[in-house]
């Protein structure tokens, strides 16, 4: 077991890592064979994940080296690179891999009967694996390089994954729309990378951030690295790909896809937080993320309103509802430099933003899933041509009142309780940021009303006569979505305790993630 | 195409082949490695499918035994990693065996291919994958375009 624990940090990305080469040739004995396999391991990954997390909430940030003698030998003796690749996870790192290896395994169940009928499973579950080792590499990982790399992963196995329904042509726009805006990203962050390396000869984010002069390079690098990380996280004004990706994306690949999104955007608070901490313009840069994320609010919600297709709808409100995210977080970079501010309300305003993070990505998730569910039964996405469908899919009906009332912050489930954290933080800072954050809300709301209203209520439609509950196993993969969510609505304290505030203040103690590689912290 | 490119590619491919064999085997002292290496030895197949078109080469070069391949190669790559986890993920468990295991003085030496431990090997897994990816795309596309035509 102590085996285990040391190694799980690489052991939860060289799994999946392995069985995604693996699973062409596990193909070969059955497509049975293959979806259990990939199940089991996507389980074993949850397994590796929650067995780190012990470890790192009872000892402090685990550090791997690879390669070394001992995991802990980050840096070298009688040897020219300064800092070895090494993997850091802390309580932020942790926090994104449970979500991430969650939503993974919810999606690879929920996949199985969805795609049963399509043609190319064995490359279906290649990417949907490769996808897994992206989000979890880029949380992981303690060096740039490394983060671009596990970026170039994620970006093409989740490009490749939503343009996986070739036949429908706005697949193909979507995926290709999706690398294209990926492919950028990546480049502005190796710029980046190639910045912080001609300056300092170092790529370890640990070991930069220790002799951080911030420099105008520095500044161009911040920009660069802000720009690429906000457009992956979908926030406005970069926010165009993501309801042409998310719509046709198949099966149990939107969640993880919007995972990876969400992956992307605690990359984002990592280089804020941990690569520039208190020597960047923290106001400057706090109050960027904040508009950003008030306008990713209002523009999501108001396009998500008008929308009729029901998984484009949701799209829209992954940027809206991103928005609270970066506004919460924002909150907490903008009075960095405030230690008064930041012990009054800084640190319960990025808790709130890294709680909604978790929340979101479940209930969305979930909502995500129903929306292909009735796609998968129906043929159809256009609301207006949906109805009744509350008699025949009793289930997933079920699991769409519970993602919708919680997106939409109804007591007692858990987005009230995450936005009500992000409302008391940002009204200490501005009383204005509440009360849009608050408005949207009320238009969340109002838009899923009408899902609800048109898709699952209404007369039986006659040509939706014959139509059945969706097969057990995306009902399995919606129920554990539906599952993680209800315990947090039930058990909010014991899960922003025991989780969302070491995650919180992982990203507020720079010198701590510096310490544990270059020592003496 | 014509004779003259033909006979030119007859002469020429086994030594593209070759060279890229050699820039995989010699990754660890020469410039070059897995990749680079794998890259020129998918342009000599390139060279093959334009000189004597796609549908000949797919003869004995089939789309799933390239997969196999590629797939091979990406196994074998983190199967060298996994066997350095008694110590530690990616650790080089061969410094001091029979297999790639001299370890060389310091200073300047004139190239002992029996060094590197499992970076040679992890050079040839990448080489592996290379040459099965990128051969499969230009077999793939060469086809794709000459059907194309048909059609037309």
């Amino acid at each position: 077991m102590d085996a285990l624990t040391a190694h799980s940090s690489i052991l939860a990305i060289a799994i999946p890592l392995f069985a995604a080469f693996l699973t062409p040739l596990v193909g070969k004995l059955g497509a049975r064979t293959r979806n259990v396999f990939v199940v089991v391991v996507l389980a074993f990954v949850e397994f590796l994940v929650l067995v780190l997390a012990r470890d790192i909430y009872a000892n402090g940030i685990h550090l791997y080296t690879l390669g070394a003698v001992s995991p802990s030998l980050a840096i070298p003796e009688h040897y020219m690179v300064p800092v070895r690749i090494v993997l850091e996870v802390d309580g932020l790192g942790v926090f994104m891999g449970i979500i991430s290896a969650t939503v993974a395994l919810a999606g690879a169940i929920y996949s199985i009967s969805c795609m049963k009928h399509e043609t190319g499973q064995d490359r279906f579950y290649t990417l949907l694996l490769l996808l897994t080792v992206g989000m979890l590499g880029i949380q992981f990982t303690g060096d740039l390089f490394n983060l671009f790399v596990f970026l170039e992963i994620l970006s093409i196995s989740g490009a490749a994954l939503a343009a996986f329904r070739t036949r429908f042509i706005d697949a193909v726009e979507g995926g290709f729309k999706y690398l294209i805006v990926s492919t950028v990203a990546a480049l502005m962050v190796l710029l980046a990378t190639g910045l912080f390396y001609g300056q300092y000869n170092l790529l370890n984010i640990a070991a930069i951030a220790d002799v951080m002069q911030y420099t105008a390079l520095d500044k161009i690098a911040l920009a660069l690295l802000i720009v690429a990380l906000l457009t992956k996280s979908g926030g406005v004004p970069s926010h165009w790909w993501v309801p042409d990706t998310y719509t046709p994306a198949p099966a149990g690949t939107s969640p993880m896809i919007y995972a990876a999104t969400l992956a992307c955007m605690s990359t984002m608070f990592r280089v804020a937080f941990t690569l520039y901490g208190v020597k960047m313009s923290v106001a400057t840069i706090g109050w960027l993320i904040i508009i950003a994320g008030l306008l990713s609010m209002f523009v999501g919600v108001t396009m998500a309103l008008r929308q009729t297709d029901v998984k484009r709808l949701m799209a829209y409100h992954v940027i809206s509802q991103g928005g609270y995210m970066l506004l919460g977080v924002g909150v907490g970079i903008a009075v960095l430099g405030d230690p008064q501010a930041l012990a009054a309300y800084g640190r319960e305003a990025v808790a709130g933003g890294l709680f909604h993070v978790m929340n979101h990505a479940f209930f969305k998730g979930l909502l995500l899933l129903t929306g292909e569910a009735l796609f998968f039964r129906l043929g159809t996405r256009n609301l207006n041509r949906m109805g009744g469908m509350g008699r025949n899919m009793k289930w997933t009906c079920a699991f769409f009142l519970i993602g919708a009332l919680a997106i939409s912050g109804v007591p007692p489930l858990n987005g009230f309780a995450s936005k009500l954290m992000i409302y008391e933080a940002s009204y200490q800072l501005n009383p204005m940021l509440t009360i849009i954050a608050m408005m949207v809300s009320i238009m969340t709301l109002a838009s899923f009303t009408k899902v609800f209203q048109s898709a699952f209520t209404g007369p039986e439609l006659p040509e939706y006569k014959e139509v059945r509950e969706v097969p057990l196993s995306m009902k399995l993969g919606m129920g554990i979505l539906a599952g993680a969510t209800l315990f947090i609505s039930l058990f909010p304290s014991l899960v922003v305790n025991t989780i969302v505030y070491p995650a919180a203040d992982a990203l507020l103690n720079q010198a701590g993630y510096i310490g544990a590689v270059m020592g003496g912290g | 195409m014509s004779k003259i490119v033909r006979t030119v590619a007859k002469l020429l491919t086994p030594a593209i082949l070759l060279f890229g064999l050699y820039v995989i085997m010699h990754g660890h002292i020469t410039p070059g490695g897995g990749f680079q290496g794998g890259a020129v030895f998918a342009s000599g197949v390139a060279l093959l499918i334009v000189a004597f078109g796609a549908g000949r080469v797919e003869q004995f070069l089939k789309e799933h035994q390239l997969s196999m391949l590629e797939s091979g190669g990406g196994l074998l790559f983190i199967g060298l990693a996994f066997a350095g986890l008694a110590t530690a993920f990616f650790y080089n468990f061969l410094v001091g065996s029979p297999i790639f295991g001299h370890v060389p003085a310091f200073g300047p030496n004139p190239g002992d291919i029996w060094t590197g431990g499992t970076i040679p090997l992890m050079n040839v897994a990448v080489g592996m994958k290379v040459i099965a990816g990128l051969s499969a795309i230009v077999l793939v596309m060469a086809l794709a375009s000459s059907k194309q035509g048909e059609d037309e």
